[in-house]
């Protein structure tokens, strides 16, 4: 520990401190750009200068490290004149357009030239001008004349994002920020760089002028994208949100939020939005009051179950739900006698529900998991589930853990891998059985699986070394995983993997909500907090034997299931199909016979549990648009309607407090299966597909952001596929060919991918062009063109 | 992109580095690759680094593209536009402009016919004013297309030397 006096105040820091590190544990402001706490030093700002005892000249606070005994002055003269000649310079070049900038009024560029700067400049020459860059649709660098060349931008995407997509070019007063020619920023955390950026030259191209900052209110919320829950300040004016923004949370998103977590709230003021109840009548859809929709609801609901008995009535709900809102929904089934109840739209594999003990989590929570020395992440595509800790993981490399990847195609990371097996979906189970037999040879252990069959490579070898070697291990299975057709096996030997070598395991969370649907009970084997229920049918079963009705809460099964072709007939064939949905989806519009508007979270209270099991409550931010109502009231209000006890609740909190009521969350959460097996032979080897859902389809609102949607991630999708897949069928890359599944099909490109195994074909689900395709992991036939 | 012979050369470069730090060999790659535009092309325009050799050198070493490119464009003696055949860089600073520095470099301007920092027409000659290069006592020196030095250039050693240059 060093001793160190600042402004008098005498403090001690650990050893390898800096002077701001010291400055800000005491409270004492510095003024600085370039120095961010979550960034490496580039101390090319000066900003803070300060002066330090016996040295002959000011130091950069962020850059100097504390010694013992040294004494700092932040506002003695030498500080305060070093400090107002940087700020001179600074603004020497910086135009004054603060009037039209959409950085006034959160500007810290602003904000200090009120404090050090001078209020007229000596400067008379003529300032520089730097033309304007395209970044995307994202961010805005139109104005890059307001660039002090902090470089923070340029340091985040080495850093954080793990590729330098932005750059200094040229040098000295030519200096200039850009992406590489004719590129534009990529990373799915790009938006950061606005909030980064101390002056206006890096803006949010969908927000900038459309408010002034001062003019927005702030309000607390959560992420509704992905599994991680990131903390989020909505802004809103006049009943609208106008832009999201990160609220720092350390044990989650630190200070950064995704670009989906940041655009997608365009989708909630698009034109698409449903402002009022609809009913189809001879195929014709018309507005409706409540007070009709609802009694046409309840007519429905009665009819079926009148002719053809409550098993007939099938309930599937988007894990992007509030927990109230899936808690109601399947009290409401239950109690008028439904047991078919599922959120798992995406899941193809229900073999693990009789063994499963508790709601599947991460196994962990998220800093765990960034602290673990070594990681093994199966069947995930990191960047595009949960973008945010694919960056954490990245960082967490850096500080030495080991990374191992067993996945279906060798996605770039942007980060350095311990050891990897990049191998087809009908391998992977052998691929993890693999390890696990390593893992079985290294402790001397026994499984309860059966691994005679399994021969263990050499990267299998060194990723159970890697496990059983380090001090703190996590395996944990990725959207892939558990979508994957074999999802209880890899469970099973995930399960059997951590047990031995001493390791977590769990589950990366797909959606918001996913472990709050299956605390709440939205699953047909368990009630709330796993209370035993009259098994139902889950939503593999609910499709492929199609039931009479249909009750959809948030939820558009041509984008939301495993298999959109089969989900679609299902609902096709189906006398009444009933949508709760905040947008008048085409889908919807095709297939349903009611559309009831419910609020997105912005527009209601409520909760999600993230992946980590840790609950999040916000309020709505803004009023419902239009006639949407909140979820959990609809339901309220059909129970009451449907002659249902127990709908009496008067607030959200009711709601919450009901559930809450029924158990504790934390000794809920358990990934551990009674009883474990898989079959560990690779299947048969015909040619299968890897669909993954796109990084902005994931959920109703981002699908619906249209800058998000202008991105290249967003982008109509091609076909990849490994050479051998496209000598074995005969054509060459980049030609387009016809891809075959049941009786859908579709004409798209084929690219030849070297990150791809051979046998599969990988080809986007969730895409408005490829939804008359069934299952993501199952075979696909390749037709010439 | 680039010939064997200079892929050669660059991973002669990156040899000389840890394996894991292929990006300190960018400034020889990029040097490389313009010494071998500036060898073959055949007009000003393929004689600089542009883009795309930018961007191959990028990938040679797998660093990001823009990475190379800062690289580039911070040193000046990467010629990032169009350039003629031979490139002469006169020395303007103090001391050799107090031996005949600036002298030499209107010399060579009224000559070619070209001011500073242009190219003539037929694209043979571009003229640039350079830094110290470290021979103040040599002065006035010139640099020819940023390997060759020339020492002492009097306008008859200017005449000599352009009469080289053909």
């Amino acid at each position: 520990m060093l001793e160190i006096e600042i402004d008098g105040k005498k403090l001690t820091v650990p050893q390898g401190s800096t002077v701001m590190d010291a400055a800000h544990s005491v409270g004492t402001y510095i003024p600085h750009f370039c120095y961010h706490k979550k960034l490496s030093i580039a101390a090319n700002c000066r900003m803070c200068l300060v002066e330090v005892e016996k040295a002959p000249k000011p130091l950069p606070a962020c850059a100097t490290p504390v010694t013992d005994g040294m004494k700092v002055h932040t506002h003695s003269d030498m500080a305060k004149k070093a400090q107002a000649g940087v700020m001179e310079f600074l603004l020497i070049n910086h135009p004054l357009d603060c009037p039209i900038c959409d950085q006034g009024g959160e500007c810290q560029l602003q904000d200090l030239a009120v404090g050090y700067g001078n209020s007229a400049s000596r400067y008379q020459e003529e300032k520089r001008v730097v033309v304007g860059k395209d970044m995307g649709p994202l961010v805005s660098a139109e104005e890059m004349s307001r660039c002090i060349h902090c470089t923070r931008c340029v340091r985040f995407t080495e850093e954080i994002g793990g590729f330098q997509e932005i750059g200094m070019a040229n040098r000295s007063e030519f200096s200039e920020i850009l992406p590489f020619l004719g590129k534009t920023v990529d990373s799915e955390i790009s938006g950061n760089v606005i909030d980064l950026c101390p002056v206006g030259a890096l803006t949010s191209k969908p927000f900038r002028y459309s408010t002034r900052a001062w003019e927005l209110s702030r309000r607390k919320s959560v992420s509704p994208h992905d599994g991680l829950g990131a903390n989020l300040i909505v802004q809103v004016k006049g009943n609208q949100v106008m832009r999201v923004l990160p609220l720092e949370n350390e044990d989650i998103n630190e200070c950064w939020i995704a670009d989906r977590d940041r655009f997608s709230y365009e989708g909630l003021n698009s034109a698409e939005r449903l402002q009022k109840p609809m009913i189809k009548h001879d195929g014709k859809w018309h507005e409706a009051d409540w007070q009709t929709a609802l009694e046409y609801v309840v007519k429905g609901l009665n009819g079926v179950s009148r002719d053809h008995g409550k098993d007939a009535i099938g309930v599937l709900a988007s894990p992007h739900s509030t927990t109230e809102e899936l808690f109601m929904v399947q009290k409401l089934a239950r109690s008028f006698g439904v047991n078919n109840v599922d959120y798992r739209l995406r899941r193809s594999d229900f073999r693990a529900d009789a063994a499963q003990q508790g709601a599947l989590w991460l196994g962990s929570s998220i800093v765990e998991l960034a602290s673990a020395k070594s990681v093994l992440v199966v069947g995930s595509t990191q960047r595009q589930e949960q973008p945010l800790l694919a960056s954490r993981l990245r960082q967490a490399v850096k500080k030495g853990s080991e990374l191992n990847v067993i996945h279906v195609a060798d996605d770039a990371l942007l980060t350095k891998l311990n050891a990897k097996l990049i191998v087809s979906p009908q391998a992977l189970v052998n691929a993890l059985a693999q390890v696990l037999k390593a893992v079985v040879a290294i402790k001397s252990g026994e499984s309860a699986i059966d691994l005679a069959a399994v021969t263990v490579s050499a990267d299998a070898q060194r990723i159970a070394d890697s496990l059983c070697g380090a001090e703190t291990a996590s395996v944990v299975l990725g959207n892939v995983a558990q979508h994957h057709p074999a999802f209880s096996e890899l469970l099973s030997l995930a399960q059997e993997i951590a047990r031995l070598s001493g390791a977590r395991f769990g589950v990366l969370a797909e959606a918001a909500n996913s472990v709050g649907a299956e605390l709440v009970g939205a699953v047909p084997t368990r009630g709330v907090f796993g209370a035993a229920v009259s098994a139902g049918l889950n939503a593999q079963q609910m499709i492929a034997e199609p039931r009479k009705a249909y009750v959809l809460l948030n939820t558009e099964v041509e984008f939301d299931s495993y298999n959109p072709q089969a989900a679609v007939a299902a609902m096709k064939s189906a006398e009444t199909v009933i949508a709760l949905t905040a947008f008048k989806a085409e889908g919807l519009l095709d297939y349903a016979d009611v559309l009831l508007p419910i609020a997105p979270f912005s527009e209601t209270a409520g909760s999600f549990v993230n992946m980590e099991g840790r609950l999040q409550t916000f309020n709505g931010v803004v009023r419902p648009q239009g006639e949407a109502r909140p979820a959990w009231k609809v339901l309220r209000v059909l129970g009451n309607m449907l002659g249902l006890s127990g709908f009496e609740y008067t607030s959200v909190e009711e709601v919450r407090a009901e559930w809450q009521g029924k158990g504790e969350i934390a000794p809920s959460l358990n990934n551990v299966l009674a009883s474990v097996s898989a079959n560990v032979q690779p299947a048969a080897s015909a040619l299968v597909r890897v669909g993954e859902v796109p990084l902005y389809q994931a959920d109703a609102i981002c699908r619906r952001a249209s800058s998000l949607q202008a991105t290249r991630a967003a982008a109509v999708p091609v076909a990849h596929a490994a050479q051998s897949v496209l000598d074995a069928a005969g054509v060459q890359s980049g030609a387009v060919v016809v891809l075959k599944q049941g009786e859908g099909q579709v004409r798209v490109a084929l690219e030849a991918d070297a990150a791809l195994p051979a046998g599969v074909v990988r080809l986007a689900t969730a895409h408005p062009t490829t939804i008359v395709l069934g299952g993501m992991f199952d075979p696909i036939e390749i037709k010439q063109g | 992109m680039l010939s064997a012979q200079s892929l050669a050369l660059i991973d002669r470069e990156v040899a000389k580095y840890p394996a894991d730090q292929k990006r300190s060999a960018v400034m020889g790659a990029l040097r490389i690759a313009l010494e071998e535009r500036r060898s073959t092309g055949e007009t000003p325009e393929a004689r600089c680094l542009n883009q795309e050799v930018i961007e191959f050198v990028a990938n040679y070493l797998e660093i990001p593209p823009v990475a190379a490119y800062e690289v580039a464009t911070f040193y000046n003696m990467y010629d990032m536009k169009p350039v003629g055949k031979y490139k002469i860089t006169v020395c303007t600073n103090l001391p050799c402009a107090l031996s005949g520095g600036v002298n030499a470099a209107e010399y060579i301007s009224g000559k070619l016919g070209i001011a500073i920092g242009e190219t003539s027409t037929d694209g043979m000659y571009t003229l640039l004013e350079g830094e110290c290069m470290g021979a103040c006592g040599d002065a006035p020196v010139l640099l020819v297309n940023n390997h060759s030095m020339c020492s002492f250039m009097t306008p008859e050693a200017i005449d000599k030397k352009l009469a080289e240059l053909k």
